[in-house]
């Protein structure tokens, strides 16, 4: 048996891990190792709820892990690199923002997530409380991503990504949502992809680019 | 009598229901369409308003059905003033869906399956209004009413300005709604019961019953097209096609006055004096408006619409009229103004959908609708000329039409007036009875002008010649309701002592109380004062055409010839040197300079292609509806400041959100 002082340095080299990985997303300018890196999040998030599943002993985040390995680790890397492989965009990504910059708002946005989650890990009575600054960082941080590409691909990736720090979160502050909510997220995100892909293709046969910039031509003058 | 009244109501309108369905179903196919569904609806419209007239004299029935929301049911209830309006509904549609049995052609926008469709859902959703008894139900059956017509509206909607129309009348359509909706909450009185019921049960103190009066003549006046809420008549009536602009104008304005009919003797008690003198003071302006505007209009749905404005006007006089009678107690009165009012709500209906179905047949005829390009068509369309005379005789208030008879009760009811408690009022009264009288007259000279410059003369353009009468179906439609007004014009006294009924109850006398006359002469108040016998008109009008005919070819027969007009000297005459419609109209618009907003252009004498055009515009519509619009503009565009079409930007907005919500909560 582990003891509770050695399961939390280990949830906190998760978590540790769980954040470079964002920041590493956030600098990768290749589509195809952003996916990889999602993919390693992925994998990752499954070894922390696996690892909470086995320190506590709550049996259903054994399924959780289960479906977060399927779906993040699996289905959705496979589906990106399919499409990727059909839209032919394998190109490097161009940043509205630079990077260096971009990471400096991470930066903040990190600090500033550990700020707002303090009062909330106090109340929280979990061996994983210390994690959900790192949880939330990760969520804004994924959402800086989205903000700052301007493909389409990098996009979605970043709103799986928010997925995954949500999942994170999730996990550190409550052992995991209800079976019912998990699932229903796991279902939404894959249909989203799914969307998503189909609005790849008309937004390429109509602009002959990914990039969304060219929306911009919808909005009436 | 074993047929029960609400019921059969009920299931007649489930029968139109139906009818559109089976059209939803054969959309394409023309032939089912008009020959088979379209007369099924006319014989429906036959049943309803048989089922009408026996309810009329019958007690109020009342059921729930277990239809709408959960624990929100909707309640029917059939008593005098809606079987009036029912009687309305189903003897003016039967009419108008023979005539659009005929009507309708391949190829007009909308396939015919789904117009059928849309007619039969405005039917039935009328015919559900007039007998809702809950707020719930009448407000969904409103706006299935609105929604239905709106489509029929917009049946042409490849036409850029037809769409124009239809987006126009949803929008006012949706403020009287809104207003309906809020009159309905004030008249619960706090108590959460949307029932009819219970709004009769409640008892308002005056400053409630006023904003509940003010709300239901602001709503309902949207939907009849009473000032300054009128702008979506004069564009969605003649948007519409022909049989769809008969019914609205016909039936669908007056399930407004229904409504205001309902709310203000019905649910609301008391009264209040200037309540009727403001809506006699709307209803004057309306009427003026109206009749000015149809005199200078050159495209002939466009007069009809503005005529329509003018009738709703009269009818919204005699229901001031009759408000303010009842709040100073003076019942023979207002039980002279109401009937007047319902009077003239059932005579409109006939002949306006009359003059609609007859501009319906020129039109197919013709495809012209400019008052300019026609002409002369007496010759190639005697059914339609004939009978559309008879609609122009009747609106232009003629003896032994109907027009004439609730238009002279309505100035009876004026003339009554000078019991009135309130001097002002007194000075008041008369001034308004020669306005009414003025529009009254003007009408007539409408009249003159769209019959004169359709049918008679010459055809001012070549292809006039090749027009064709109207079908069989067409004629039937048409006859039925020339017919109606001739029966309504003659039969006065036997038509009050059904409206009596109507009467009674809202405002508690009737007409045969005070009325001394017999069944052959209508005398409102005392046969001393006024009466008028329409069988002694009328045979005196057969007797003298007769002995003028028969002078005609006794004396001077055989000392008829032919020959052409003298041409004052100018022998090159063709029929464009007719007088035109704008001709016609140019005294009017010369008198009443100050209604109308003008653009002319006029050609300068060294013109080659000289061209006159002159555009007419309402006032109201630049100072009350233009600074509305761009005020919306003007806010839009700040809105639109916040969208920029960019993803990247509308993430950063839910980001900063997000960050903002994250720090107020910490």
């Amino acid at each position: 048996m582990i003891t509770a002082a050695f399961a939390n340095q280990i949830i906190n080299l998760f978590a540790a891990v769980m954040l470079l990985l964002a920041f590493a997303m956030l600098a990768q300018r290749r589509v195809l190792s952003l996916i990889d890196l999602f993919a390693m999040q992925g994998l990752v998030l499954t070894l922390s709820t696996g690892f909470v599943a086995y320190t506590t002993g709550q049996t259903h985040l054994w399924f959780s892990a289960g479906i977060t390995f399927a779906l993040k680790v699996v289905l959705l890397p496979w589906i990106l690199y399919r499409l990727i492989r059909q839209l032919d965009v394998k190109w490097d990504v161009e940043g509205l923002i630079n990077i260096p910059t971009t990471m400096l708002i991470g930066i903040v946005l990190v600090i500033l997530s550990f700020n707002v989650a303090l009062p909330i890990s106090q109340i929280a009575g979990t061996i994983t409380k210390g994690t959900l600054g790192i949880a939330l960082a990760s969520v804004l941080l994924a959402f800086l991503m989205m903000i700052t590409r301007s493909k389409a691909v990098p996009q979605v990736i970043g709103f799986l990504a928010m997925e995954n720090g949500l999942f994170f979160a999730a996990t550190a502050a409550t052992y995991g949502m209800p079976m019912v909510v998990e699932l229903g997220i796991a279902l939404d995100v894959l249909v989203g992809v799914v969307i998503l892909g189909v609005f790849f293709f008309q937004i390429r046969e109509r602009f002959d680019s990914l990039d969304i910039r060219h929306l911009e031509k919808l909005k009436e003058e | 009598m074993s047929l029960v009244p609400l019921p059969s109501v009920l299931l007649l309108a489930c029968a139109w229901l139906a009818l559109g369905v089976i059209g939803l179903a054969r959309a394409r196919s023309l032939t089912l369409v008009a020959k088979v569904l379209f007369p099924a609806g006319a014989a429906i419209g036959l049943a309803v308003a048989a089922v009408a007239l026996m309810a009329i004299a019958s007690p109020p029935t009342e059921t729930v059905l277990p239809l709408g929301l959960p624990d929100l049911p909707f309640h029917f209830r059939l008593d005098s003033l809606s079987a009036f309006f029912l009687a309305i509904l189903g003897l003016v549609s039967a009419g108008v869906s023979t005539f659009a049995a005929g009507y309708l052609r391949k190829g007009e926008g909308t396939p015919p399956g789904l117009q059928c469709l849309y007619y039969h859902v405005f039917l039935a959703s009328m015919a559900l209004v007039l007998v809702a008894d809950d707020a719930y139900a009448f407000m969904v059956m409103w706006e299935t009413m609105a929604l239905s017509s709106f489509f029929l509206v917009t049946s042409d909607h490849r036409i850029a300005e037809i769409r124009r129309a239809g987006y126009l009348y949803l929008l006012i359509a949706h403020i009287g709604a809104l207003s309906i909706l809020l009159c309905f909450g004030v008249l619960q009185g706090g108590t959460g019961d949307y029932t009819f019921a219970n709004m009769r049960a409640q008892s308002l103190p005056p400053f409630w019953a006023t904003i509940g009066f003010l709300l239901a003549l602001l709503g309902f006046g949207a939907k009849a097209g009473i000032l300054p809420l009128h702008v979506w008549l004069p564009e969605a009536h003649p948007a519409a096609p022909s049989p769809v602009s008969a019914l609205m104008s016909a039936v669908m304005l007056k399930t407004a006055v229904y409504g205001l009919l309902r709310v203000t003797f019905d649910l609301l008690h008391a009264q209040v004096w200037w309540w009727g003198v403001l809506a006699l003071a709307i209803g004057l302006a309306t009427a003026l408006f109206g009749v000015v505007f149809s005199a200078v209009q050159s495209d002939m749905k466009r007069l009809l619409a503005y005529s329509s404005i003018e009738n709703i006007g009269f009818i919204v006089v005699g229901f001031g009229l009759t408000v303010t009678f009842q709040a100073y107690e003076m019942r023979s009165l207002a039980a002279l103004a109401l009937t007047a009012t319902l009077y003239h709500c059932l005579n409109h209906a006939y002949f306006k959908s009359l003059l609609f179905l007859a501009t319906g047949s020129v039109l197919h005829a013709t495809k012209e609708r400019a008052l300019g390009k026609l002409g002369g068509l007496i010759h190639k369309m005697p059914w339609v000329a004939w009978l559309a005379l008879v609609g122009a005789l009747a609106i232009a208030g003629l003896p032994p039409l109907n027009g004439f008879v609730s238009e002279w009760l309505l100035l009876q009811a004026f003339l009554f007036t000078p019991g009135l408690p309130d001097g002002y009022l007194n000075m008041f009264i008369p001034v308004a009875a020669a306005a009414v009288a003025l529009a009254a007259a003007l009408s007539g000279y409408v009249m003159v002008k769209f019959y004169g410059v359709i049918f008679l003369g010459q055809p001012r353009e070549e292809r006039l010649t090749e027009a064709h009468d109207a079908g069989p179906w067409e004629r039937v439609g048409l006859v039925w309701l020339a017919a109606g007004c001739v029966t309504l014009g003659v039969v006065p006294v036997q038509v009050i002592s059904l409206i009596d009924h109507v009467t009674g109850p809202l405002v508690g006398r009737t007409l045969a109380e005070t009325a001394t006359g017999s069944w052959l002469l209508l005398a409102p108040i005392e046969t001393d004062r006024a009466s008028y016998s329409p069988l002694v008109v009328l045979l005196g009008i057969v007797v003298a055409t007769f002995a003028v005919w028969f002078a005609v070819r006794r004396v001077y027969h055989g000392r008829v010839r032919r020959a052409p007009a003298w041409d004052c000297g100018f022998p090159l005459q063709t029929p464009r040197m007719q007088d035109t419609a704008e001709g016609f109209g140019m005294p009017v618009r010369h008198v009443f300079e100050p209604f109308f907003r003008m653009t002319r252009e006029l050609p300068s004498p060294f013109d080659r292609a000289p061209r006159y055009r002159v555009i007419v515009e309402d006032h109201l519509w630049h100072w009350c509806y233009l600074p509305v619009a761009r005020w919306v503009e003007r806010l839009t565009a700040i809105v639109a400041v916040l969208q920029r079409g960019r993803i990247s930007v509308y993430l950063t907005y839910s980001f900063v959100t997000l960050l903002l919500l994250l720090l107020f909560v910490r």
